[in-house]
Parts: structure tokens; C-alpha cells; sequence
């Protein structure tokens, strides 16, 4: 169960800062969302592996699952999900606000700038799906 | 037991949840000013008490310390509540009227600001410091976005995603020092920590050096300092006022954590920030004030000042003797005023001047020059460090404790410090000088609007605050030597952490032996 925990942990944080580097806020959020899953794995595995424990002192219980990760897990979740519903929210409105999903930011004001800007962006990589930028340009 | 430590934060908690009952503008504005006022009188009050060697570990629930929640008020906790109720107010004053009315919630958002703010500095144990992290970043990033515009939009998704990975290397840091130690209460960590074997420490050694990141992110320290002018410059005067404390969240919790948890007992561990902190944040404070004589607008130059300022501070603490600590303290104040005095004026000129804001190009000059003028020159010269106030005082103590009177020679690299704190001052003076003469003195139109006796209050009042840390510089300076000797010497504070009992409950009689 260590091997697969660790493994676990350890490919979610790869993928997570992997795909934060990207300069895309979407792709920033899902790795901020692996990342999340990442951090509560570890903080869980952090009061020792075991199954099957109760975590609530009883008598006559021998071995008990230590409480306190899982308490500090409920608060991370609550948190990560909250500011990941947050950003994405930020995410679409810059989006409508610039016309782009980069994650540096704004395009420059006027047509021109942002026709340079995408016709970059196209040498980037592949886009989402969006509303067509640019339109005017042909 | 005194209930003084939990009031910063249960009262802008209840003014935030009322506020959201009724959507009424004026009912959510004196709400708002009745709330911060609570807060600032109960900070004041307690910092007269903390002055007299008064210190308080409040239980938060009744559970005594390892287990339960604590609150700690000491000299320095207190010290910044009554900074950040302070700056509160004046925000207030800022935002009252025009720019509270520009969107919905202002209010609450600023009341969840102030109780985030309080709790960090107030709280005694890692994983409610996270919390605590979290609710003054969820309420500063509605704060920032407040007023939208695209600029603000832009930087709001830079900064929600740059402190979300703080966040995440937060939580990592935690779980790593929980699974070591087993606990995440200051005082008892600080205890666990001396007796590590060699490697559990060094585990503890990376969970620590996680938590710096994470506080260095937040305080702006060189390599994670790039996030904040731009961020501060997108924000509106009043929040970025406020924000001028934010920073020193950081550097509160860089200073708490690694005197008492990290401090010198720590063993193994004693070095896990300090000393060689103060070469990044040296390094960040000579790069910020090149930044600021690259700035191309005020609000921005400002903003760089901001990034300088922390990394003084974090110098100070580094060094790790009184005299530096207690620099670090007593500047600590003054540069938050003065910082958000200046923000608050950069938006005046800015409006002043029409159409060409606050940017650093001869346009127009502001229609009456000599009132603004003033008030440019007062913040100026008081973020740049210049005599008749708190900048150069505290200024003066960190090199004077570079060179300890009585000593045989002066602390390593003392030298350097010397050179880039001097050379730093120099190019802010600069920097500064060269705003006013394109804002005030080059320009063939004259700008719109005169400012009114209403919009300069708030810019008055802070700097009413950044003369009184001037004023009051030797007591205040007394204040800080004893709370920089108290953070060095946190023995004291762990017993009393460790060894609050909590009351009596309803269920379990009191001992009757009393009377």
C-alpha cells in the first residue's frame, strides 16, 4: 500500500506541476486541481497507512487510525475546492475580458495587438475550444 | 480569563455575516466602522497591556494546548493587530463613498480581510495559520477584483493561481512537519524539534524549508517577489492601502516561526532561515529599488517599494540579535503607513492629472499643486527613509546593530549591508524625486479636477499614523526591544503555551476548595 500511495502521490504532483507550467489558465487549473488531490493523499498518508481502525477512542480498542490528518484533509478539500470554483470563475471572466486564455494575461488593446497575439498563440500549440478570435482579421 | 485575543477575530466575523443579511449600502458602511472601530480599540487596549509585559494564550474551545487551538497575544501578535485595525480604518475612510459603491460587497469582504489578517497574527498553532492564510487570501482576491476592469481581472488570475500553489507547498509543508512531530501547536513543535534524530530532522529540515517558500511568497522576498507589483499596481487605492499589510503577513509569520519553532534551541535545525535568509532578501531589496527607478508609474514605483521594504524587514530578522530584531519591529509600522499613505496619494495625483494618471510622463499638473504637493512630499519622504521621521529611525537602528557598540568587530558581511541598504535608500530618494518633478512639475495643461478636503481625509489620517510612529519613537522603540527579546528568548512563551489549563466547563463543577 506504500508503494501504491507514494507512486500515487508522486505521479499527481508530476502531472499537476507539469501542467501548471503550461501558459494557459486552464491548464494551470486543472494542475492546481491535481495538485489538491496530490496534497490531501499526502496529509492523509501522514497519520500513518492503516485500515480498518476506528479513529474515536473506545475501550477495549487496540490500534486506532489518528483523526487529526482526516480533519486537516476535510479543511484542505473545502478550501482547494472553493478557491479552484473561484479561479475558474476569474479564469472565464478574464478570458471574456482579453479574448485569451493565456496565463500572463491581458492582450494588448486594438485589433492589431491581438491579431499578433493569437497568430503567436497559433504557433503555440493547439487552442481550446472558444469563441473565435480574431475575427475580423480576414 | 481575558477574552481580548479572540475580539480581532470573532467581531469582523459576525459584522461580515450580518452584513450579508441585509444588501444595504449605509447599514453595511456603519456596520463596517463599528466592527474595525471594535477591533482597533481592542488592539490598542491590548497593546498597552502587552507594553506592561502582559501576554496572553487564549484556548480557543477549552482544549487545553497540544490539542486545541491557541491564540497567542504577545508584544509583536499585538503590535499587528493594531497595524492592520489601524490601516483598516483608514482604508475605510478611503473606500467610504465612492469606491465601496462601484460593486457589491465590499464590506464583507473587507470585514473577512481584516478578521484573516487578525488570525494570522493572533494564532499559535501552523495548520489554523494556513486557515487563517486562506481567509484573508479568498477576501483579498474579491477586493482585488473589486471594480473589475481588465487589468484587475488579469492580475486577479495571477495572484489567485500563484497563492493557490502557495497554498498547495502550505499544506505540503504541514502534513510533512505533522507526520514527523505529530503536532502542528507552535510551542509543542518547538519543543519536538530539539529532540529529532538525525533523519527526522532531516525531513523536518525540507517541511521547513517549504513553509519559507511559502512564507517568502507571501512577504515578497527576491526569487517569489515578482507576483506583487503588478498585483498591487491593478488594485484600487483603498484595497492596495490595505494591502500594504498583507506583505507583512509574511515577514510576522517568517519572524514567529523561525525564532520560536526554528529558533536557536531548535538544535540540528537552529539554521533552517536564518542566517542565510538575509542574502535573498538583500538581494530583493536591491533589486526592488531598481526596479522602482525603472518604474513607469507611481502606483507601480510604489509597489516596488513595497517588495524593498519586506526584504528590509526580513534582514533585520535574519540576523537574529535584539538590536536588528527590534529595527525590524519598530520599522515594521512605519512602512506599512507610509506605504499605504503613498498608494492613497498616488491615486489622488492620479486624478488629478485626468487623462495621464499617475503614469511618470510630463503631461498635466494637478490643478492645485501645492496641497497635493505636500502630501506627495510628506509620503515621500517618508517611504524613502528621510530624517524627521520613522523610515530613517529605523533605518538608523539596523545599521547600528550591523555594528554593535562595544563590540570588537562588526557582524560578517556587515559591510555589503551597509552598501545596499545605504545605495537602496539612495535610489528610492530618487526614484521618488523623479515622480514629483514629472508629475508636479512638467506639463503644459493643467489637470480637471481639484481634490476636495473629503478625498485628501484618508491620505491625512495615514499620514497622521506614519507621524505618530515618529512621534512616539521612543516608546515605541522600547515596545520593540522588548518584543524583539522576547522572540529570542521564546522559552517563556512555550511554558506558558504548554502550561495554560482550561477553565472549568458547566459539566465539571468548579473545585470547591476556593471559597
Amino acid at each position: 500500500m506504500e508503494l501504491l500511495m507514494a507512486s500515487g502521490i508522486g505521479v499527481l504532483v508530476g502531472t499537476g506541476v507539469f501542467l501548471l507550467l503550461r501558459p494557459r489558465t486552464f491548464d494551470a487549473l486543472l494542475g492546481l486541481t491535481l495538485l489538491s488531490y496530490a496534497v490531501n493523499l499526502f496529509l492523509f498518508s501522514m497519520g500513518r497507512l492503516v485500515a480498518g481502525r476506528a479513529p474515536v477512542v473506545q475501550a477495549g480498542v487496540e490500534g486506532y487510525a489518528d483523526p487529526l490528518p482526516q480533519a486537516l484533509v476535510l479543511t484542505a478539500i473545502v478550501i482547494s475546492f472553493a478557491m479552484t470554483a473561484l479561479l475558474a470563475v476569474l479564469a472565464l471572466r478574464a478570458h471574456a475580458a482579453t479574448g485569451s486564455d493565456d496565463a500572463d494575461g491581458g492582450v494588448a488593446p486594438g485589433a492589431a495587438g491581438a491579431a499578433d497575439r493569437s497568430a503567436a498563440g497559433a504557433e503555440a500549440g493547439p487552442r481550446r475550444d472558444g469563441p473565435p478570435r480574431g475575427g475580423g482579421e480576414a | 480569563m481575558n477574552h481580548a485575543p479572540i475580539v480581532p477575530i470573532v467581531v469582523p466575523a459576525l459584522a461580515a455575516a450580518l452584513m450579508l443579511l441585509g444588501r444595504n449600502l449605509p447599514l453595511q458602511r456603519s456596520l463596517g466602522w463599528l466592527s474595525t472601530g471594535l477591533v482597533a480599540a481592542s488592539a490598542l487596549w491590548m497593546a498597552t497591556l502587552a507594553d506592561d509585559g502582559w501576554r496572553a494564550v487564549y484556548l480557543a474551545g477549552n482544549w487545553a494546548a497540544p490539542w486545541g487551538i491557541v491564540l497567542v497575544a504577545d508584544r509583536l501578535s499585538v503590535l499587528m493587530v493594531a497595524i492592520t485595525a489601524l490601516l483598516a480604518l483608514v482604508a475605510l475612510a478611503a473606500a467610504h463613498g465612492d469606491w465601496d459603491a462601484r460593486g457589491e460587497h465590499f464590506h464583507p469582504l473587507f470585514q473577512i480581510q481584516l478578521m484573516g489578517l487578525n488570525g494570522a497574527f493572533l494564532t499559535g498553532d501552523v495548520f489554523n495559520l494556513f486557515v487563517f492564510f486562506e481567509v484573508l487570501l479568498i477576501a483579498s482576491y474579491g477586493l482585488l477584483v473589486h471594480g473589475d476592469g481588465r487589468d484587475r481581472i488579469a492580475a486577479g488570475v495571477r495572484f489567485v493561481t500563484l497563492n493557490l500553489v502557495g497554498s498547495t507547498l502550505f499544506l505540503f509543508a504541514a502534513g510533512i512537519l505533522y507526520g514527523v512531530t505529530g503536532t502542528l501547536n507552535m510551542a509543542d513543535l518547538s519543543v519536538r524539534v530539539s529532540t529529532l534524530d538525525d533523519a527526522q530532522s532531516t525531513l523536518v529540515r525540507i517541511g521547513a524549508w517549504l513553509l519559507l517558500a511559502v512564507f517568502c511568497l507571501k512577504a515578497a522576498i527576491l526569487p517569489l517577489c515578482f507576483w506583487l507589483p503588478s498585483t498591487y499596481a491593478a488594485a484600487g487605492a483603498p484595497v492596495a492601502a490595505l494591502f500594504a499589510v498583507m506583505t507583512k503577513v509574511g515577514v510576522y509569520s517568517i519572524v514567529r516561526v523561525y525564532t520560536m519553532v526554528f529558533g536557536t534551541d531548535a538544535g540540528p535545525l537552529a539554521d533552517a532561515a536564518f542566517p542565510w535568509i538575509v542574502v535573498p532578501a538583500a538581494a530583493g531589496y536591491a533589486l526592488a529599488m531598481l526596479g522602482a527607478l525603472a518604474g513607469g508609474d507611481l502606483r507601480r514605483v510604489t509597489a516596488m517599494l513595497v517588495v524593498a521594504s519586506a526584504g528590509f524587514l526580513v534582514i533585520g530578522a535574519a540576523l537574529r540579535t535584539e538590536a536588528a530584531l527590534a529595527a525590524t519591529i519598530y520599522y515594521l509600522p512605519h512602512t506599512t503607513f507610509a506605504a499605504a499613505a503613498l498608494f492613497l496619494v498616488a491615486d489622488l495625483v492620479g486624478r488629478a492629472r485626468g487623462r495621464w494618471g499617475d503614469r511618470l510622463v510630463p503631461g498635466a499638473t494637478p490643478a492645485r499643486p501645492a496641497v497635493l504637493g505636500l502630501l506627495f512630499l510628506a509620503s515621500a519622504a517618508a517611504v524613502a527613509g528621510l530624517p524627521p521621521l520613522g523610515g530613517f529611525i529605523g533605518k538608523a537602528m539596523l545599521l547600528g546593530a550591523l555594528l554593535p557598540a562595544g563590540a570588537p568587530a562588526a557582524l560578517p558581511g556587515a559591510g555589503w549591508l551597509w552598501a545596499v541598504l545605504l545605495a537602496g535608500g539612495l535610489a528610492a530618494l530618487i526614484a521618488l524625486a523623479r515622480a514629483g518633478i514629472v508629475m508636479f512639475w512638467q506639463g503644459d495643461e493643467v489637470g480637471p479636477g481639484a481634490a476636495s478636503a473629503r478625498d485628501l481625509l484618508p491620505a491625512l489620517l495615514c499620514l497622521g499614523l506614519v507621524a505618530a510612529v515618529a512621534v512616539g519613537a521612543a516608546p515605541l522603540q522600547r515596545y520593540a526591544q522588548a518584543a524583539a527579546a522576547d522572540l529570542l528568548q521564546p522559552q517563556p512563551l512555550v511554558d506558558q503555551v504548554l502550561r495554560t489549563v482550561p477553565r472549568p466547563g458547566p459539566h465539571q463543577p468548579e473545585p470547591k476548595s476556593y471559597r
